[in-house]
């Protein structure tokens, strides 16, 4: 096993890991700088170290998956972009108002064919995450959203959206253009584009800001990821009336990616590398690159009618009620 | 300075003495407080007759406003809610469900009905705040689904009246998924060319304003209703900025570009009869 000598982020349950890891960095220092040979322990340091791993991450909890959605080091849109697309030019601007940097977008090249790939970004640092206004895009992300999909439409490619924002953006100006009409506009339009759709949760799926984008033929959420009607900080907020119940929040809203496939609310789950994406990026986005190459295969094969008939009936059949 | 002061605290009104009134026969303006027969404001539309204050109208309320006498027929009364989820809050979905549905008659919050308004026909999805604050679920999805559908078979326009906090939040991702759900069968409505109006109340927030409640061909509110996405408390600490005099008002979206018309209670049913008319001739 090799590990980045980079300082790695730990969130709180990951404390016996980062020990461990602290422990073995310190084993390996003193390894290369007085020339002894430590590889037993570090061996079995390293062993120790796996197996608190595979412990603590195949048992995580639903609010642990929530933290691992939103880890710093987490891989953002961009990366995958760059990592999925041999090319990729951004576009900009909804041709109304602005450019909203909260949500990116442009034509890429998969295997040598063009799709539309659309996603919210968020920053990496203070400064970048103020200019992503953390992921959380205003009206203005919704309609360069839609006009870069009927621009995908019109010249018959398919759309590939990545989903991860904390919310559609609740501000004053974010109100007077009309947030609920750009997220409500653009689920009417992605109902009937001409065009297979795509989308991937990455990260955070919050509410109307991520199905805003969301609504396509296949829906697929990475394994470490989660997607709700409200994030479980507000549910915890408004049911519980305390910002204290967040663990029990995300337990009832049942939002992780296995439940949404349990559910049938989505199509398939792209696996992430033990204790999440940010222990190897690449591979993660290798193997949503393999997904998405299937699920464009399945569909690029449909007639345009039978593509549209299969999404309208996707989404009537969403909804748990009983018929007396 | 003694004047300023209560000498004695307290009210000193004996529990014996105290006089009630037998409910639901007296209503009380929330804002001007005055005092009027509760079936006089019913008839007034819910309208105070003093200051003009809108009062919540039930979904019921608006069939009887809006339909012509004894013409309309409720549909899809067989469609109830379940906790999928078992969720449970302070206290279980199911167990929430079960009180609301004893306390308002209501089987969840949203209502259909067919029949004929000024002899033309309509169709109308009325949702009510009585029930869990007339959160969209599962059932207030379907019901809307089935309602196109009618209207799909039948060749008759939709109203949808919204009046909603929003998503339910005990139906989880079935809740967002009928954001997705209205607006993908709205969009079979639209390529079917069949009117839908959409009529938002007080309040109209949430995963409701930004699906159905937007969608209409036309849009109408009622004055001074509350339509907004985010609510207002949630906009004000994440700006940590007061917001400005009416925001979010009917009058608010009006001036953005958001309705077609402001339309007073009472002149609701002229007025849809009139657009209605627009479609048909």
């Amino acid at each position: 096993m090799s590990f980045c000598s980079i300082a790695m982020i730990f969130l709180d349950f990951e404390q016996p890991i980062a020990d461990l890891h602290a422990h073995l960095e310190k084993v390996r220092d003193i390894s290369r700088t007085d020339g002894i040979d430590l590889s037993a322990a570090i061996a079995e340091l390293e062993q120790k170290l796996l197996l608190t791993k595979q412990s603590i991450y195949t048992k995580l909890s639903r609010w642990q998956k929530v933290q691992l959605s939103r880890h710093p080091e987490r891989p953002y849109t961009l990366y995958y972009i760059s990592q999925l697309f041999s090319q990729f030019t951004e576009l900009h601007g909804d041709r109304l108002c602005a450019d909203d940097t909260a949500i990116v977008g442009g034509w890429a090249t998969l295997e040598g064919r063009t799709v539309m790939v659309i996603g919210h970004q968020k920053g990496t640092d203070t400064k970048s995450r103020q200019y992503r206004n953390f992921g959380m895009a205003n009206p203005e992300g919704y309609r360069k959203a839609l006009r870069l999909m009927k621009l995908a439409e019109k010249f018959g490619k398919p759309i590939l959206c990545l989903i991860d924002t904390p919310g559609a953006f609740p501000g004053i100006e974010a109100e007077e253009r009309g947030q609920a009409e750009a997220i409500a506009r653009n689920l009417f339009e992605m109902a009937r584009l001409r065009v297979p759709v795509i989308a991937t949760v990455i990260g955070e799926g919050a509410s109307g800001g991520a199905i805003g984008i969301g609504l396509g033929d296949r829906v697929l959420m990475l394994e470490n990821t989660w997607y709700s009607v409200i994030s479980p900080e507000s549910c915890s907020s408004i049911l519980w009336r305390t910002w204290n119940e967040k663990e029990q929040a995300a337990e009832q809203l049942q939002l992780t990616a296995t439940d949404m496939l349990q559910f049938g609310l989505i199509d398939g789950i792209v696996p992430e590398p033990l204790g999440g994406a940010q222990y190897d990026p690449a591979l993660t986005a290798q193997n949503l690159r393999q997904q998405l190459l299937r699920y464009l295969d399945e569909l690029r094969t449909l007639p345009t009618e039978t593509l549209l008939a299969q999404r309208l009936q996707k989404y009537s059949a969403m909804g748990e009620f009983q018929v007396v | 300075m003694n004047w300023f002061k209560r000498i004695t605290k307290g009210i000193l009104t004996a529990p014996n003495e105290r006089k009630d009134v037998p409910a639901g026969l007296w209503h009380s303006c929330e804002q001007c407080r005055t005092i009027t027969f509760a079936k006089e404001h019913r008839n007034n539309l819910s309208v105070c007759m003093h200051c003009g204050h809108y009062d919540r109208m039930s979904a019921p309320a608006y069939f009887e406003a809006l339909f012509d006498k004894d013409t309309y027929k409720s549909l899809f009364e067989n469609i109830k809610p379940i906790d999928r989820l078992q969720f449970n809050d302070t206290k279980s979905y199911k167990k929430r469900l079960l009180q609301t549905q004893s306390q308002t008659g209501l089987d969840d919050a949203m209502l259909v009905a067919h029949g004929t308004i000024n002899g033309k026909p309509l169709v109308i999805a009325a949702m009510d705040f009585r029930f869990i604050g007339g959160s969209m679920g599962s059932v207030v999805g379907e019901k809307i689904a089935r309602a196109i559908d009618f209207c799909l078979a039948q060749s008759q326009p939709l109203l949808i009246i919204s009046q909603s906090g929003g998503a339910r939040m005990m139906e989880s991702a079935f809740s967002l998924a009928q954001m997705a759900k209205t607006a993908a069968k709205l969009a079979q409505l639209a390529d079917a060319k069949i009117p839908y109006i959409s009529l938002m109340t007080n309040p109209t927030t949430g995963g409701v304003t930004a699906s159905f409640a937007m969608l209409g061909d036309i849009n109408l509110a009622e004055p001074k209703a509350l339509i907004g996405f985010a609510g207002p408390r949630v906009i004000k600490e994440t700006i940590k900025k007061d917001l400005p005099e009416g925001f979010q008002t009917s009058e608010f979206l009006m001036q953005h570009g958001f309705l077609d018309l402001i339309v007073p209670r009472h002149e609701l049913k002229t007025t849809v009869a009139q657009l209605l008319g627009y479609f048909a001739n």
